[in-house]
């Protein structure tokens, strides 16, 4: 997946929008093989981590459901004493992950969820469709001389 | 599936440690945490049993600095090795974009070893990739145990294409990071390549 500065406008347009409606305190934007896509809140966290563990209950999910001939459970819902998650299914390649205490609820959530989810799949499935056309994400990799990459670029990483 | 964001100028890739049970991808992952400097890793995360056995992933991210401005992000995992653990392995091959398959170098368990690279190409296969064209690195892990197969053996039974290919001892480090950089390497030169 290729992630260009127009489609961050996007995620962020639509995270921060379902952020201050839902009076939640995080919402993320998940890849379904674990990495961040995009991020709004201002929790202090190990995102790196929470994005892996996201996706692996995602998977995790998945595999139950495949177990049982569902299609998918679509929401997952974990509560707190002080912080509950609420997790959706972003379409086939993504996970949205809202992190809220008791200044929202999970009636809210669910409600501001349901709003926007439709505008983020469709954000989420232009970048997926972009990435899997002609070969776009070897053009842009090569337009920022990702390409030309040496080997001495490589050691270089390791000091 | 690499993961490159251009907003936050970097790129993920994510690498799987597969392989037997207690064949010691737990432990490559750990001597990795342990030797790399603070400020180039993040937490490692194991889902373990009570007995340390590996029940979901161990998950390892690092960062080895920057590459044509872009943050070079390796997001390390590991699958759980035993036999019945099958599903589990499937889910974390999910986007990957390397293997490390880390060997028992034991007698006893090269019927494992065999049985695990068999398992990590039907799983492959499932997800829609080809261990033929895939990153590869074979690490013959445990070569300091009387009981170890020669080198030759376990390449005649283990070698599956040109891969490269290290001894290790996992627990005091020996081949860990030769392993990793190896993997590392061949993942950029493939998302260099598309």
């Amino acid at each position: 997946m290729v992630i260009l500065e127009t489609d961050h406008k996007v995620f962020m347009g639509l995270l921060e929008t379902m952020l201050s409606e839902s009076n939640a305190q995080y919402v993320f934007l998940v890849d379904k093989s674990g990495p961040q896509i995009a991020a709004a809140g201002d929790l202090e966290m190990d995102t790196t981590s929470l994005a892996s563990l996201t996706a692996g209950a995602v998977a995790a999910t998945e595999g139950l459901s495949s177990l049982i001939g569902e299609t998918q459970f679509s929401t997952l819902f974990h509560e707190g004493a002080e912080h509950s998650l609420h997790i959706s299914q972003v379409g086939e390649k993504a996970i949205l992950l809202i992190i809220f205490d008791e200044k929202s609820s999970l009636g809210l959530v669910r409600l501001r969820t349901q709003q926007h989810l439709p505008a983020l799949v469709d954000a989420v499935e232009e970048v997926v469709n972009r990435s899997q056309q002609d070969g776009r994400p070897s053009a842009t990799i090569s337009s920022a001389g990702f390409a030309e990459i040496s080997d001495e670029d490589i050691d270089a990483l390791f000091g | 599936m690499s993961f490159i964001n251009y907003a936050a100028r970097e790129i993920n890739c994510k690498i799987v440690y597969y392989g037997p049970g207690l064949g010691g991808k737990t432990t490559n992952i750990q001597w990795i945490h342990e030797k790399t400097r603070a400020d180039a890793k993040g937490k490692l995360i194991s889902l373990a049993t009570e007995t340390e056995r590996t029940l979901f992933f161990d998950f390892l991210p690092i960062e080895l600095g920057t590459i044509r401005g872009f943050r070079m992000r390796f997001h390390l995992y590991t699958v759980p090795g035993q036999v019945f653990y099958d599903a589990s392995r499937k889910l974390i091959l999910k986007g990957v974009d390397g293997v490390v398959f880390v060997a028992d170098s034991q007698e006893a368990r090269m019927d494992a070893n065999i049985e695990a690279v068999r398992n990590l190409n039907e799983n492959l296969k499932e997800q829609g990739y080809d261990l033929a064209t895939m990153p590869y690195a074979l690490q013959l892990n445990k070569r300091d145990l009387p009981s170890a197969v020669a080198l030759a053996e376990l390449e005649k039974a283990l070698r599956i294409k040109d891969e490269p290919i290290f001894e290790a001892v996992a627990t005091t480090g020996e081949g860990v990071f030769d392993t990793l950089k190896s993997i590392i390497k061949l993942v950029l030169k493939d998302l260099k390549s598309r």
